[in-house]
């Protein structure tokens, strides 16, 4: 009982803390406020019994996640969101009728908690039975991870290692205050006529309207 | 931020508490909640805070980001090179049973090699990666506010 | 009525923000919003993965003394990596982000695209 009425609020707040991120302009307050959206969600992971899932997403969500935020904001210099100049109307659209469909899916879910449900069925009873005898550790979701899907956990390092290498070829050098040399196609007075000839077959109206203009 | 004596005492108080935690989870991952993520990001947080504190130049006496990238990549190397050393026994890749006599140990083992790879590899690129963001743009000054 | 509520609240509200980080990645300018959008969206992912997992008056996953009802281990092992994954997409993205500050002076999404349309 105690664990529902838990979980009902905590799943109020997301959904609060989700509204005012959309809502508000100041970009400190979103970030803060995506470090609170995260450590909520840590706290949801405890009350639906995954305790390794809640560490690291209080770990990466709550530490990592924002204070990278946090860099970026003070390397960027912007701290207020432009005022949108016209109504969102058709993402809302899209949004809405997304959402409707999924839930009209949800009618086929089994019942939250339903120890009887197809997810719980097939491989979990093996694995609970047969891990300590197998691995030895009383901690199943390491030994699924280290022992029996060690492959997937390489490829979720080289991941790791990868985002690291990628951040410093990026933004790995002190120096930022000549302008970067970028590339912005010329296509002032050699390409225009030869691209002017190429296509005149296909853009014949539209060259002939941007010559008299 | 380091003319602030609370800051400063906090911070030396702190910092070898949050490393001991790291590496109780990085070790008890077997036994209760933990494993070699946590540990890592948990390790690079405390490494984090000191720098925030006493300012970034401080920090990369005390690890050369060559270093870092060293130490990176011998994580990774850790993990596969467990890999090829059962390959190298005669088994599958990863497969523990064959790293020691008792199968059981040989898991044992295994799954403490590859979670100490792990846990240096991301504690390591998390540096890294706040390395980078903190010390762009600021190629001579000594604070990072 | 009510059971059906009380049963499937957690798909609801999991929905529910699903839909605020998509609303937010399709129609907000700035960068950083788009980045966190999308961070709430891959939040409420792990969410429902989670919630399909649970047991009720179960434990979790750790094996011990005097309790048979775990919590279903494989939910939480694919979660665990597509955490670690979605902040190294976030690292990167915001390395991005600054580097398109350096280079445009901006990080409004019109604004850039008004600075690569007036060749």
């Amino acid at each position: 009982m105690i664990d529902t009425l838990i979980d009902v609020t905590l799943l109020a707040f997301l959904a609060i803390t989700a509204i005012a991120i959309i809502k508000m302009r100041n970009l400190f307050v979103v970030i803060m406020l995506f470090g609170i959206f995260s450590l909520h969600s840590a706290g949801l992971f405890v009350v639906m019994d995954a305790a390794d899932v809640a560490f690291t997403e209080a770990a990466v969500g709550a530490g990592i996640s924002t204070v990278l935020m946090l860099a970026t904001l003070a390397l960027t210099k912007n701290h207020k969101e432009k005022i949108p100049t016209h109504h969102a109307r058709i993402p809302l659209l899209v949004v809405l009728i997304t959402g409707a469909a999924l839930v009209y899916g949800t009618y086929d879910i089994p019942d939250f908690g339903d120890p009887h449900s197809p997810a719980q069925q097939h491989v979990k009873p093996r694995y609970i039975e047969r891990s300590v005898e197998e691995t030895g550790t009383p901690n199943i979701v390491t030994a699924v991870l280290a022992s029996y899907r060690g492959y997937d956990t390489l490829g979720e390092l080289t991941v790791i290692f990868t985002a690291g290498i990628g951040v410093l070829l990026l933004i790995g050098g002190r120096i930022a205050d000549r302008p970067l040399p970028t590339f912005r196609p010329n296509f002032s007075s050699k390409l225009r006529p030869i691209l002017k000839d190429k296509f005149r077959h296909k853009f014949r109206t539209k060259l002939r309207r941007k010559d008299k203009e | 931020m380091k003319h602030n004596l609370i800051l400063r005492f906090i911070v030396k108080y702190l910092f070898p508490v949050i490393a001991l935690f790291a590496l109780y989870v990085q070790f008890h991952g077997d036994y209760g909640p933990g494993g070699g993520f946590q540990a890592g990001i948990i390790l690079s947080v405390a490494f984090i805070f000191y720098s925030l504190v006493f300012g970034l130049k401080t920090t990369e006496q005390v690890l050369p980001p060559g270093v870092l990238r060293i130490v990176m990549c011998t994580g990774v190397l850790i993990y596969a090179g467990t890999g090829v050393t059962t390959m190298l026994m005669g088994g599958n890749f990863l497969d523990y049973n064959l790293l020691s006599q008792n199968p059981i140990e040989g898991q044992h083992l295994g799954i403490l090699m590859i979670e100490l790879g792990v846990g240096i590899t991301v504690s390591s690129v998390m540096l890294i990666i706040f390395f980078a963001f903190a010390g762009r743009g600021r190629p001579e000054e000594a604070d990072h506010d | 009525m009510i059971d059906i509520i009380i049963s499937h609240y957690n798909y609801w509200v999991v929905i529910m923000l699903m839909m605020a980080g998509f609303y937010t990645v399709i129609s907000r300018g700035n960068l950083i919003k788009k980045i966190t959008g999308i961070n709430i969206f891959q939040t409420s992912v792990f969410l429902m993965y989670i919630s399909i997992g649970y047991v009720s008056e179960g434990t979790p996953p750790i094996i011990a003394e005097g309790f048979t009802k775990y919590s279903n281990p494989l939910p939480h092992v694919m979660i665990l990596t597509a955490i670690v994954v979605g902040v190294s997409t976030t690292a990167l993205g915001l390395a991005l982000v600054v580097r398109i500050k350096e280079a445009y002076g901006t990080i409004e999404e019109d604004e850039i695209h008004d600075q690569d349309m007036s060749l």
